[in-house]
Protein backbone atom coordinates (compact mmCIF):
# COMPACT_ATOMS: atom_id res chain seq x y z
CA UNK A 1 0.00 0.00 0.00
CA UNK A 2 1.43 3.20 -0.97
CA UNK A 3 0.93 5.21 2.52
CA UNK A 4 2.01 8.60 1.00
CA UNK A 5 -0.78 8.40 -1.80
CA UNK A 6 -3.41 7.38 0.68
CA UNK A 7 -2.48 10.73 2.28
CA UNK A 8 -2.48 13.31 -0.49
CA UNK A 9 -5.60 11.67 -1.74
CA UNK A 10 -7.77 11.45 1.47
CA UNK A 11 -8.66 15.31 1.24
CA UNK A 12 -9.84 15.24 -2.42
CA UNK A 13 -11.81 12.20 -1.51
CA UNK A 14 -13.05 13.86 1.49
CA UNK A 15 -13.86 16.60 0.04
CA UNK A 16 -16.06 14.72 -2.55
CA UNK A 17 -17.77 13.26 0.39
CA UNK A 18 -18.61 16.90 2.02
CA UNK A 19 -19.48 18.75 -1.51
CA UNK A 20 -20.78 15.86 -3.30
CA UNK A 21 -21.72 12.69 -1.79
CA UNK A 22 -23.49 14.55 1.56
CA UNK A 23 -25.67 17.13 0.09
CA UNK A 24 -26.45 15.55 -2.47
CA UNK A 25 -28.09 12.49 -0.31
CA UNK A 26 -29.68 15.19 1.84
CA UNK A 27 -31.43 17.22 -0.58
CA UNK A 28 -32.83 14.00 -2.35
CA UNK A 29 -33.54 12.12 1.01
CA UNK A 30 -35.47 15.51 1.61
CA UNK A 31 -37.03 15.78 -1.48
CA UNK A 32 -37.72 11.98 -1.44
CA UNK A 33 -39.69 11.80 1.79
CA UNK A 34 -41.78 14.50 0.58
CA UNK A 35 -42.52 12.69 -2.25
CA UNK A 36 -42.82 9.35 -0.32
CA UNK A 37 -45.41 11.08 2.07
CA UNK A 38 -47.87 12.45 -0.53
CA UNK A 39 -47.29 8.62 -2.34
CA UNK A 40 -48.05 6.82 0.57
CA UNK A 41 -51.48 8.72 1.22
CA UNK A 42 -52.25 8.43 -2.79
CA UNK A 43 -51.89 5.09 -2.15
CA UNK A 44 -53.90 4.76 0.65
CA UNK A 45 -56.65 6.71 -0.95
CA UNK A 46 -60.64 5.39 -0.89
CA UNK A 47 -60.08 7.04 -5.15
CA UNK A 48 -59.50 3.97 -6.92
CA UNK A 49 -57.27 6.10 -9.94
CA UNK A 50 -56.00 8.24 -7.38
CA UNK A 51 -54.54 4.62 -5.48
CA UNK A 52 -53.77 3.31 -9.04
CA UNK A 53 -51.58 6.26 -9.85
CA UNK A 54 -49.54 5.55 -6.58
CA UNK A 55 -49.33 2.10 -7.37
CA UNK A 56 -48.05 2.25 -10.66
CA UNK A 57 -45.67 4.64 -9.70
CA UNK A 58 -44.02 2.51 -6.40
CA UNK A 59 -44.07 -0.63 -9.12
CA UNK A 60 -41.98 1.36 -11.81
CA UNK A 61 -39.41 2.83 -9.50
CA UNK A 62 -38.76 -0.86 -7.17
CA UNK A 63 -39.10 -2.32 -10.85
CA UNK A 64 -36.19 -0.85 -12.95
CA UNK A 65 -32.69 -0.48 -11.71
CA UNK A 66 -31.54 3.08 -10.45
CA UNK A 67 -28.55 3.28 -12.72
CA UNK A 68 -31.40 2.81 -15.72
CA UNK A 69 -33.56 5.89 -14.04
CA UNK A 70 -30.78 7.58 -14.02
CA UNK A 71 -29.74 7.44 -17.77
CA UNK A 72 -33.06 8.29 -19.04
CA UNK A 73 -33.08 11.19 -16.92
CA UNK A 74 -29.79 12.69 -17.90
CA UNK A 75 -29.21 10.85 -21.59
CA UNK A 76 -32.76 10.17 -22.43
CA UNK A 77 -34.37 13.36 -21.87
CA UNK A 78 -32.17 15.79 -24.23
CA UNK A 79 -33.37 13.51 -27.26
CA UNK A 80 -36.66 15.43 -26.71
CA UNK A 81 -35.80 18.07 -25.98
CA UNK A 82 -35.22 18.16 -22.09
CA UNK A 83 -31.86 19.00 -20.97
CA UNK A 84 -30.94 18.82 -17.11
CA UNK A 85 -27.23 19.54 -15.53
CA UNK A 86 -25.63 16.65 -14.00
CA UNK A 87 -26.33 18.17 -10.50
CA UNK A 88 -30.37 18.38 -11.06
CA UNK A 89 -30.38 15.09 -12.77
CA UNK A 90 -29.11 13.07 -9.76
CA UNK A 91 -31.07 15.33 -7.41
CA UNK A 92 -34.04 14.29 -9.23
CA UNK A 93 -33.43 11.04 -10.06
CA UNK A 94 -32.32 9.76 -6.49
CA UNK A 95 -35.84 11.65 -4.90
CA UNK A 96 -37.83 9.29 -7.35
CA UNK A 97 -36.55 6.39 -5.99
CA UNK A 98 -36.41 7.06 -2.62
CA UNK A 99 -40.16 8.61 -3.28
CA UNK A 100 -41.09 4.69 -4.43
CA UNK A 101 -39.81 3.07 -1.50
CA UNK A 102 -40.00 5.34 1.33
CA UNK A 103 -44.01 5.45 0.08
CA UNK A 104 -44.34 1.76 0.81
CA UNK A 105 -42.74 2.22 4.40
CA UNK A 106 -44.18 5.47 5.35
CA UNK A 107 -47.97 3.68 4.29
CA UNK A 108 -47.06 0.26 6.23
CA UNK A 109 -46.36 2.38 9.15
CA UNK A 110 -49.48 4.91 8.77
CA UNK A 111 -51.52 1.30 8.61
CA UNK A 112 -50.10 0.34 12.00
CA UNK A 113 -50.98 2.75 14.09
CA UNK A 114 -54.00 1.43 15.88
CA UNK A 115 -58.08 1.63 14.74
CA UNK A 116 -58.57 3.17 17.43
CA UNK A 117 -56.13 6.19 17.46
CA UNK A 118 -58.62 7.42 13.90
CA UNK A 119 -61.43 6.91 16.36
CA UNK A 120 -59.88 9.46 19.44
CA UNK A 121 -59.05 11.96 16.67
CA UNK A 122 -62.71 11.93 15.00
CA UNK A 123 -63.98 12.08 18.66
CA UNK A 124 -62.42 15.05 19.37
CA UNK A 125 -63.83 16.49 16.05
CA UNK A 126 -60.65 16.52 14.21
CA UNK A 127 -60.98 16.17 10.44
CA UNK A 128 -59.39 13.52 8.34
CA UNK A 129 -56.28 16.07 7.61
CA UNK A 130 -55.76 17.61 11.22
CA UNK A 131 -56.08 13.56 12.54
CA UNK A 132 -53.28 12.21 10.28
CA UNK A 133 -50.86 15.42 11.39
CA UNK A 134 -51.58 15.66 15.19
CA UNK A 135 -52.05 12.01 15.78
CA UNK A 136 -51.13 9.41 13.24
CA UNK A 137 -48.04 10.71 11.31
CA UNK A 138 -46.22 11.27 15.11
CA UNK A 139 -46.72 7.58 15.97
CA UNK A 140 -46.37 6.23 11.98
CA UNK A 141 -42.62 8.37 12.51
CA UNK A 142 -41.20 6.62 15.35
CA UNK A 143 -41.83 2.89 13.42
CA UNK A 144 -40.75 4.49 9.98
CA UNK A 145 -37.06 5.56 11.34
CA UNK A 146 -35.24 2.15 11.59
CA UNK A 147 -36.77 0.70 7.99
CA UNK A 148 -35.91 4.77 6.62
CA UNK A 149 -32.48 4.88 7.88
CA UNK A 150 -31.83 2.01 5.73
CA UNK A 151 -33.10 3.74 2.90
CA UNK A 152 -31.03 6.62 3.73
CA UNK A 153 -27.64 4.61 3.81
CA UNK A 154 -28.64 3.09 0.49
CA UNK A 155 -29.12 6.29 -1.05
CA UNK A 156 -25.71 7.27 0.47
CA UNK A 157 -24.11 4.43 -1.15
CA UNK A 158 -25.93 4.66 -4.70
CA UNK A 159 -25.07 8.26 -4.69
CA UNK A 160 -21.61 6.55 -6.17
CA UNK A 161 -23.84 6.07 -9.81
CA UNK A 162 -23.67 10.01 -10.20
CA UNK A 163 -20.06 9.90 -11.14
CA UNK A 164 -21.32 8.29 -14.05
CA UNK A 165 -23.49 11.48 -15.16
CA UNK A 166 -20.56 13.78 -14.59
CA UNK A 167 -21.56 14.64 -10.49
CA UNK A 168 -18.04 15.25 -8.44
CA UNK A 169 -18.46 13.17 -5.54
CA UNK A 170 -16.94 10.94 -3.35
CA UNK A 171 -16.29 7.80 -6.18
CA UNK A 172 -15.45 10.17 -8.90
CA UNK A 173 -12.35 11.71 -6.70
CA UNK A 174 -11.23 8.70 -6.34
CA UNK A 175 -11.90 7.07 -9.63
CA UNK A 176 -9.79 10.43 -11.32
CA UNK A 177 -6.94 10.09 -8.56
CA UNK A 178 -6.71 6.27 -9.47
CA UNK A 179 -6.52 6.35 -13.27
CA UNK A 180 -4.04 9.13 -13.05
CA UNK A 181 -1.98 7.19 -10.65
CA UNK A 182 -2.82 3.27 -11.81
CA UNK A 183 -3.05 2.72 -7.77
CA UNK A 184 -6.12 1.41 -8.14
CA UNK A 185 -6.92 -0.74 -5.40
CA UNK A 186 -5.39 1.79 -3.11
CA UNK A 187 -7.91 4.30 -3.78
CA UNK A 188 -10.89 2.26 -4.20
CA UNK A 189 -10.45 0.54 -0.68
CA UNK A 190 -9.69 4.34 0.19
CA UNK A 191 -13.09 5.12 -0.88
CA UNK A 192 -14.94 2.06 0.36
CA UNK A 193 -13.36 2.81 4.10
CA UNK A 194 -14.74 7.21 3.70
CA UNK A 195 -18.57 5.34 2.84
CA UNK A 196 -18.33 3.69 5.55
CA UNK A 197 -17.59 5.97 8.07
CA UNK A 198 -20.35 8.39 7.03
CA UNK A 199 -22.29 5.47 7.08
CA UNK A 200 -21.03 4.83 10.91
CA UNK A 201 -22.20 8.34 11.57
CA UNK A 202 -25.51 7.65 10.18
CA UNK A 203 -26.35 4.80 11.83
CA UNK A 204 -25.19 6.68 15.21
CA UNK A 205 -27.58 9.49 14.29
CA UNK A 206 -30.64 6.43 13.63
CA UNK A 207 -29.85 5.72 17.16
CA UNK A 208 -30.10 8.51 18.61
CA UNK A 209 -33.26 9.36 17.15
CA UNK A 210 -35.30 6.27 18.03
CA UNK A 211 -33.95 6.86 21.50
CA UNK A 212 -35.84 10.45 21.48
CA UNK A 213 -38.70 8.88 20.02
CA UNK A 214 -38.57 6.26 22.31
CA UNK A 215 -39.43 8.77 25.08
CA UNK A 216 -43.42 7.79 25.22
CA UNK A 217 -43.27 4.29 24.79
CA UNK A 218 -43.12 1.52 27.29
CA UNK A 219 -39.72 -0.72 27.48
CA UNK B 1 -67.36 19.89 36.88
CA UNK B 2 -71.33 20.21 35.52
CA UNK B 3 -73.06 19.58 32.48
CA UNK B 4 -73.19 22.55 29.82
CA UNK B 5 -76.38 23.81 30.42
CA UNK B 6 -77.23 24.73 34.26
CA UNK B 7 -80.48 25.05 33.64
CA UNK B 8 -81.55 21.52 33.20
CA UNK B 9 -84.89 20.35 34.51
CA UNK B 10 -84.92 18.79 38.05
CA UNK B 11 -86.99 15.85 37.09
CA UNK B 12 -84.86 13.73 34.45
CA UNK B 13 -87.42 12.31 32.04
CA UNK B 14 -89.52 15.38 31.83
CA UNK B 15 -90.31 17.53 28.41
CA UNK B 16 -88.48 16.54 25.32
CA UNK B 17 -85.79 13.99 25.20
CA UNK B 18 -82.20 15.78 24.85
CA UNK B 19 -81.61 13.06 22.22
CA UNK B 20 -83.87 10.90 20.41
CA UNK B 21 -82.97 7.60 18.05
CA UNK B 22 -85.85 6.46 15.69
CA UNK B 23 -85.50 3.19 13.43
CA UNK B 24 -82.21 3.07 13.30
CA UNK B 25 -80.78 0.66 11.38
CA UNK B 26 -77.27 -0.61 10.26
CA UNK B 27 -75.73 -3.72 8.39
CA UNK B 28 -72.19 -4.40 8.37
CA UNK B 29 -72.19 -6.37 4.63
CA UNK B 30 -75.06 -9.08 4.64
CA UNK B 31 -74.96 -8.81 9.01
CA UNK B 32 -77.47 -7.02 10.07
CA UNK B 33 -76.48 -5.65 13.19
CA UNK B 34 -79.23 -2.91 14.05
CA UNK B 35 -82.22 -3.50 12.85
CA UNK B 36 -84.86 -0.45 13.82
CA UNK B 37 -83.39 0.60 17.23
CA UNK B 38 -85.27 3.86 19.16
CA UNK B 39 -84.10 5.02 22.03
CA UNK B 40 -85.08 8.20 24.10
CA UNK B 41 -82.52 9.97 26.91
CA UNK B 42 -83.25 13.00 28.63
CA UNK B 43 -80.98 15.23 30.13
CA UNK B 44 -79.45 15.01 33.25
CA UNK B 45 -80.66 11.04 32.16
CA UNK B 46 -78.17 7.91 32.69
CA UNK B 47 -79.41 4.98 30.05
CA UNK B 48 -77.65 1.96 30.52
CA UNK B 49 -77.42 -0.58 27.03
CA UNK B 50 -76.83 -4.04 28.20
CA UNK B 51 -77.01 -7.35 26.20
CA UNK B 52 -74.98 -10.04 24.80
CA UNK B 53 -71.88 -9.83 22.63
CA UNK B 54 -73.00 -9.20 19.14
CA UNK B 55 -76.21 -7.73 19.91
CA UNK B 56 -75.40 -4.20 18.35
CA UNK B 57 -75.09 -1.84 21.77
CA UNK B 58 -71.83 -0.91 21.03
CA UNK B 59 -72.43 0.12 17.43
CA UNK B 60 -75.29 2.18 18.63
CA UNK B 61 -73.26 3.98 20.74
CA UNK B 62 -71.20 4.51 17.91
CA UNK B 63 -73.41 5.42 15.72
CA UNK B 64 -74.41 8.35 18.14
CA UNK B 65 -70.38 9.92 17.96
CA UNK B 66 -70.51 9.38 13.99
CA UNK B 67 -67.70 6.69 13.77
CA UNK B 68 -70.23 4.69 12.40
CA UNK B 69 -72.60 6.01 9.41
CA UNK B 70 -76.25 4.23 9.83
CA UNK B 71 -78.16 2.47 6.90
CA UNK B 72 -81.42 4.70 7.76
CA UNK B 73 -83.26 5.84 10.83
CA UNK B 74 -83.12 9.50 13.16
CA UNK B 75 -80.89 10.83 15.12
CA UNK B 76 -81.45 14.27 17.15
CA UNK B 77 -79.87 16.12 19.71
CA UNK B 78 -82.00 18.99 20.90
CA UNK B 79 -82.38 21.85 20.30
CA UNK B 80 -81.31 22.41 16.95
CA UNK B 81 -79.55 19.26 15.38
CA UNK B 82 -82.06 16.12 13.96
CA UNK B 83 -79.91 13.95 11.49
CA UNK B 84 -82.16 11.95 8.71
CA UNK B 85 -79.48 8.73 7.89
CA UNK B 86 -81.54 8.01 4.88
CA UNK B 87 -79.98 10.79 2.67
CA UNK B 88 -76.00 11.04 2.67
CA UNK B 89 -74.76 12.29 5.72
CA UNK B 90 -72.97 15.89 5.11
CA UNK B 91 -69.57 16.69 6.69
CA UNK B 92 -70.75 18.94 8.52
CA UNK B 93 -73.62 17.36 10.07
CA UNK B 94 -71.30 14.67 11.39
CA UNK B 95 -69.57 17.47 13.11
CA UNK B 96 -72.18 18.97 14.92
CA UNK B 97 -73.02 14.94 16.04
CA UNK B 98 -69.76 14.89 17.71
CA UNK B 99 -69.48 18.29 18.73
CA UNK B 100 -72.37 17.26 21.10
CA UNK B 101 -71.14 13.64 22.28
CA UNK B 102 -68.00 12.67 23.89
CA UNK B 103 -66.96 9.03 23.89
CA UNK B 104 -65.42 6.93 26.29
CA UNK B 105 -63.13 3.76 24.60
CA UNK B 106 -62.67 0.63 26.19
CA UNK B 107 -59.39 0.86 25.45
CA UNK B 108 -59.04 4.46 26.49
CA UNK B 109 -57.62 5.09 22.87
CA UNK B 110 -55.27 7.96 24.14
CA UNK B 111 -52.45 9.49 21.96
CA UNK B 112 -48.90 7.97 23.15
CA UNK B 113 -47.11 10.65 22.15
CA UNK B 114 -48.99 13.53 24.16
CA UNK B 115 -48.63 13.78 27.93
CA UNK B 116 -51.66 13.37 30.10
CA UNK B 117 -52.43 17.15 29.88
CA UNK B 118 -51.71 17.38 25.81
CA UNK B 119 -53.93 14.15 25.29
CA UNK B 120 -56.71 16.31 27.62
CA UNK B 121 -56.41 20.11 25.84
CA UNK B 122 -56.04 18.57 22.43
CA UNK B 123 -59.48 18.81 21.00
CA UNK B 124 -60.42 22.09 22.81
CA UNK B 125 -57.43 23.88 21.89
CA UNK B 126 -57.23 22.51 18.55
CA UNK B 127 -60.50 21.93 17.02
CA UNK B 128 -62.97 24.28 19.34
CA UNK B 129 -60.19 27.13 19.10
CA UNK B 130 -60.82 27.77 22.83
CA UNK B 131 -58.02 29.86 24.71
CA UNK B 132 -54.84 27.81 25.54
CA UNK B 133 -54.88 29.15 28.81
CA UNK B 134 -58.74 28.64 29.46
CA UNK B 135 -58.66 25.35 28.31
CA UNK B 136 -55.28 23.97 30.38
CA UNK B 137 -56.72 25.30 34.05
CA UNK B 138 -60.39 23.31 33.07
CA UNK B 139 -57.94 20.23 32.66
CA UNK B 140 -55.97 20.66 35.38
CA UNK B 141 -59.31 21.41 37.34
CA UNK B 142 -60.72 18.19 35.55
CA UNK B 143 -57.53 16.48 36.38
CA UNK B 144 -57.29 16.81 39.98
CA UNK B 145 -61.24 16.32 40.65
CA UNK B 146 -59.98 12.60 39.67
CA UNK B 147 -57.38 12.15 41.85
CA UNK B 148 -54.13 13.01 38.79
CA UNK B 149 -52.75 16.31 39.12
CA UNK B 150 -49.73 14.89 39.69
CA UNK B 151 -50.00 12.83 36.82
CA UNK B 152 -50.27 15.85 34.19
CA UNK B 153 -46.88 15.18 33.04
CA UNK B 154 -46.51 11.62 32.33
CA UNK B 155 -47.63 9.69 29.15
CA UNK B 156 -50.16 7.26 28.84
CA UNK B 157 -47.48 4.21 29.03
CA UNK B 158 -46.50 5.41 32.59
CA UNK B 159 -50.34 4.54 33.78
CA UNK B 160 -52.15 2.29 35.20
CA UNK B 161 -55.84 0.73 33.27
CA UNK B 162 -57.49 2.50 35.85
CA UNK B 163 -55.54 5.59 35.64
CA UNK B 164 -55.94 5.74 31.89
CA UNK B 165 -59.20 5.30 31.51
CA UNK B 166 -59.72 7.86 34.09
CA UNK B 167 -57.80 10.40 31.59
CA UNK B 168 -60.36 9.02 29.02
CA UNK B 169 -62.87 10.72 30.84
CA UNK B 170 -61.68 14.16 31.69
CA UNK B 171 -60.76 14.13 28.03
CA UNK B 172 -64.18 13.54 27.19
CA UNK B 173 -65.64 16.50 29.76
CA UNK B 174 -62.63 18.76 28.20
CA UNK B 175 -65.18 18.94 25.12
CA UNK B 176 -67.87 19.77 26.92
CA UNK B 177 -70.17 17.51 25.32
CA UNK B 178 -74.09 17.53 25.86
CA UNK B 179 -74.03 13.78 26.07
CA UNK B 180 -70.97 11.26 27.66
CA UNK B 181 -70.88 8.07 25.45
CA UNK B 182 -69.17 5.23 27.69
CA UNK B 183 -68.47 2.11 25.54
CA UNK B 184 -67.78 -0.82 27.51
CA UNK B 185 -65.61 1.78 29.79
CA UNK B 186 -64.13 -1.01 32.53
CA UNK B 187 -64.23 -3.83 30.17
CA UNK B 188 -60.70 -3.73 29.70
CA UNK B 189 -59.39 -3.26 33.32
CA UNK B 190 -58.23 -5.78 35.79
CA UNK B 191 -60.95 -6.05 38.72
CA UNK B 192 -59.44 -3.69 41.60
CA UNK B 193 -59.14 -1.38 39.05
CA UNK B 194 -62.58 -1.25 38.16
CA UNK B 195 -63.84 0.40 41.35
CA UNK B 196 -62.17 3.98 40.69
CA UNK B 197 -63.57 3.93 37.37
CA UNK B 198 -67.23 3.53 38.46
CA UNK B 199 -66.93 6.14 41.59
CA UNK B 200 -65.98 8.60 38.73
CA UNK B 201 -68.62 8.03 36.53
CA UNK B 202 -71.27 7.58 39.58
CA UNK B 203 -70.14 11.10 40.58
CA UNK B 204 -70.82 12.63 36.97
CA UNK B 205 -74.15 11.13 37.10
CA UNK B 206 -74.89 12.79 40.51
CA UNK B 207 -73.64 16.46 38.86
CA UNK B 208 -76.67 15.95 36.29
CA UNK B 209 -74.60 14.53 33.59
CA UNK B 210 -76.22 13.22 30.76
CA UNK B 211 -74.86 9.73 29.79
CA UNK B 212 -75.54 6.86 27.71
CA UNK B 213 -73.08 3.45 29.13
CA UNK B 214 -72.60 0.58 27.43
CA UNK B 215 -71.59 -2.41 29.99
CA UNK B 216 -71.49 -5.47 31.79
CA UNK B 217 -71.75 -4.57 35.22
CA UNK B 218 -74.80 -5.04 36.19
CA UNK B 219 -74.76 -4.20 39.69
CA UNK B 220 -73.14 -0.93 38.55
CA UNK B 221 -75.98 -0.27 36.15
CA UNK B 222 -78.66 -0.84 38.86
CA UNK B 223 -76.60 1.83 40.71
CA UNK B 224 -75.89 4.71 38.69
CA UNK B 225 -78.91 4.38 35.46
CA UNK B 226 -82.58 5.56 35.35
CA UNK B 227 -83.17 3.84 32.52
CA UNK B 228 -81.87 0.46 31.44
CA UNK B 229 -82.41 -0.49 28.04
CA UNK B 230 -81.51 -4.21 27.17
CA UNK B 231 -80.30 -5.32 23.04
CA UNK B 232 -80.25 -8.35 21.44
CA UNK B 233 -79.76 -9.60 18.19
CA UNK B 234 -80.01 -5.89 17.41
CA UNK B 235 -83.29 -5.11 18.40
CA UNK B 236 -84.86 -3.48 21.93
CA UNK B 237 -85.88 -6.52 23.48
CA UNK B 238 -86.77 -4.46 27.04
CA UNK B 239 -86.42 -1.06 28.35
CA UNK B 240 -87.46 0.15 31.42
CA UNK B 241 -86.39 1.58 35.25
CA UNK B 242 -83.29 -1.06 36.28
CA UNK B 243 -85.62 -2.05 38.89
CA UNK B 244 -88.03 -3.66 36.68
CA UNK B 245 -85.00 -4.73 33.80
CA UNK B 246 -82.49 -6.08 36.11
CA UNK B 247 -84.83 -6.74 39.01
CA UNK B 248 -88.13 -8.58 37.56
CA UNK B 249 -87.50 -8.61 33.59
CA UNK B 250 -90.75 -9.75 31.77
CA UNK B 251 -89.19 -11.32 28.36
CA UNK B 252 -87.22 -14.43 28.40
CA UNK B 253 -84.36 -13.42 26.60
CA UNK B 254 -83.71 -10.54 29.24
CA UNK B 255 -84.07 -13.07 32.28
CA UNK B 256 -82.23 -15.60 31.27
CA UNK B 257 -79.32 -12.67 30.05
CA UNK B 258 -79.85 -11.44 33.71
CA UNK B 259 -79.69 -14.80 35.37
CA UNK B 260 -77.09 -15.79 33.87
CA UNK B 261 -74.72 -12.53 34.96
CA UNK B 262 -75.46 -12.71 38.19
CA UNK B 263 -74.95 -16.60 38.75
CA UNK B 264 -71.91 -17.32 35.96
CA UNK B 265 -71.94 -20.92 37.60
Amino acid sequence: MDWDLVRSSLWPIVRGALTGTIPLSLASFALGLAIALVVALMRLSRIGLVSWVARVYVSLIRGTPLLVQLFVIFYGLPSVGITIDPWPSAILAFSLNVGGYAAEVIRAAIQSVPRGQWEAAHMIGMSHGLALRRVILPQAARVSVPPLSNTFISLVKDTSLASLILVTELFREAQQIAAFSQQFMTLYLEAAVVYWVVCLVLSSCQSVLERRLDRYVAH
Amino acid sequence: MSPTDPAAPATPGAGTPLLSVAGLRKSFGDHEVLRSIDLEVHRGQVVALIGPSGSGKTTVLRCLNGLETPDAGRVAVAPDLALDFGRPLRKRDRGALRDRSAMVFQHYNLFPHMTVLENVVEGPIRVQKRPRDVVVAEAERLLERVGLADKRDSHPFELSGGQAQRVGIVRALAMQPQVLLFDEPTSALDPELVGDVLTVIKELSDEGWTMVIVTHELAFAREVSDHVVFMDGGVVVESGPPAQVLGAPQQGRTQQFVRRLLNPF
